[in-house]
C-alpha cells in the first residue's frame, strides 16, 4: 500500500471531529467549508466569524507544518498540486481553473462538500447528505478512473 | 450583537484551528494522497491508500455524539439556536451538485478545506484554483432559487 498511514489519519480525523463538535456546541453551526468560503460576500450578514474560522484554520496548519515536520508534506516536503495527467495535453493552471470552478459551482448547488456532507451531514444522519457523499465519492472515482491522473 | 462576542469569536477560532491541525496532520492537504484514495484501480495491483477512510470515519463518529448530545439541549453555548439545514428534500440540484464537485475532486484532488489550508503552504497555481472556486462558488448562486440557500443553509 502506497505511504498508508492509519494512525496520523486517525489523530487528523479525531481533530477534524473535534472541530466540527467544537463549532456545533459552541455557536451551533456547522463545519462546511464550502459553506464557510461560499458565503463570505453580500448578502451574506455573518462574515466575521467565518473570517475568523478560515484565518485560523490556515493558520493553524501553518503552526502544525512547523512543529510536526516530519509528517511530510507541508513540512518537510513541498506542497504542491498535481499536474494534469500525461496525454492530455492541457496546461496545468488551465486543468487547476476547471476543477476550482466545478467544486465552486457544485459545492454551491449541492450545498455541501466533503466536511459539510461527508463528516457534519452524515454525523447529523442527513439523508441528503447521504445521497450527496454517494455521488461526490462515486464521481470523483469514476473520474480518476477515466483521466488516469495518479 | 452576541455574534461579535469575544467567546463566540474565539470559539469560531478553536474551530478552524483545530480543523487545520487535522488536515495537516492526517496529510489530507496533500492532492495526491487524496487521490491515492480515489484511485480504485489501484486496489488490486496493492498501491491503494486508504488513509482518507481513517480520517473521516473518527470525524464523523466525534461529530455524531456531539450532535446527539445538542438534542438535549436547546441552544448551543454561544447562540441562541443550532443553525440546522431545514430542508429534507432529495432533488435533482443537490445531485447534479455533487456529481460536479466529484468531478472537480476527482481532477485535483482537492476539497474546499485542504484548498483554504494549502494557503499556508501556497503551492504553485493554488491562487488559481482559489479564485476558479470563488468565482464558481458566486457563479452557482445564481442558479439556487432566492431564498432556498437560506432554508438549506439556515445561514442568517
Amino acid at each position: 500500500m502506497e505511504a498508508f498511514s492509519p494512525l496520523t489519519a486517525t489523530i487528523g480525523g479525531v481533530l477534524i471531529g473535534l472541530a466540527s463538535a467544537v463549532l456545533w456546541l459552541g455557536n451551533g453551526r456547522l463545519a462546511g467549508i464550502s459553506g464557510i468560503f461560499g458565503q463570505l460576500l453580500p448578502p451574506a450578514q455573518t462574515v466575521i466569524w467565518r473570517l475568523v474560522f478560515l484565518a485560523a484554520l490556515i493558520a493553524a496548519t501553518f503552526l502544525a507544518s512547523r512543529l510536526f515536520p516530519d509528517l511530510g508534506v507541508g513540512g518537510t516536503e513541498p506542497a504542491q498540486l498535481v499536474a494534469p495527467p500525461a496525454g492530455w495535453s492541457i496546461p496545468t493552471p488551465v486543468w487547476v481553473a476547471i476543477a476550482g470552478l466545478l467544486t465552486g459551482i457544485g459545492t454551491k448547488i449541492g450545498n455541501g462538500c466533503t466536511s459539510g456532507h461527508g463528516v457534519c451531514g452524515l454525523a447529523r444522519l442527513s439523508r441528503r447528505s447521504l445521497v450527496a457523499v454517494l455521488v461526490f465519492f462515486g464521481v470523483a472515482i469514476i473520474t480518476v478512473t477515466i483521466t488516469g491522473i495518479v | 450583537m452576541h455574534r461579535l462576542h469575544l467567546p463566540y469569536l474565539a470559539t469560531a477560532a478553536l474551530s478552524g484551528g483545530l480543523f487545520g491541525a487535522g488536515l495537516y496532520v492526517s496529510q489530507m492537504v496533500d492532492p495526491l494522497k487524496v487521490l491515492r484514495f480515489l484511485d480504485f484501480t489501484a486496489i488490486p495491483t496493492g498501491g491503494w491508500d486508504p488513509s482518507l477512510a481513517f480520517v473521516i470515519v473518527p470525524a464523523i463518529l466525534v461529530m455524531f455524539f456531539a450532535v446527539r448530545f445538542s438534542r438535549a439541549r436547546a441552544e448551543p453555548l454561544f447562540d441562541t439556536t443550532f443553525h440546522e439545514p431545514e430542508y429534507q428534500k432529495i432533488d435533482r440540484r443537490l445531485i447534479i451538485g455533487a456529481a460536479l464537485f466529484g468531478v472537480g475532486w476527482g481532477m485535483s484532488g482537492i476539497c474546499p478545506g485542504p484548498a483554504i489550508s494549502l494557503i499556508a503552504f501556497l503551492p504553485n497555481d493554488l491562487w488559481i484554483y482559489l479564485v476558479a472556486l470563488f468565482i464558481g462558488s458566486y457563479a452557482g448562486s445564481a442558479l439556487v432559487p432566492s431564498g432556498h440557500a437560506k432554508r438549506l443553509a439556515n445561514a442568517q
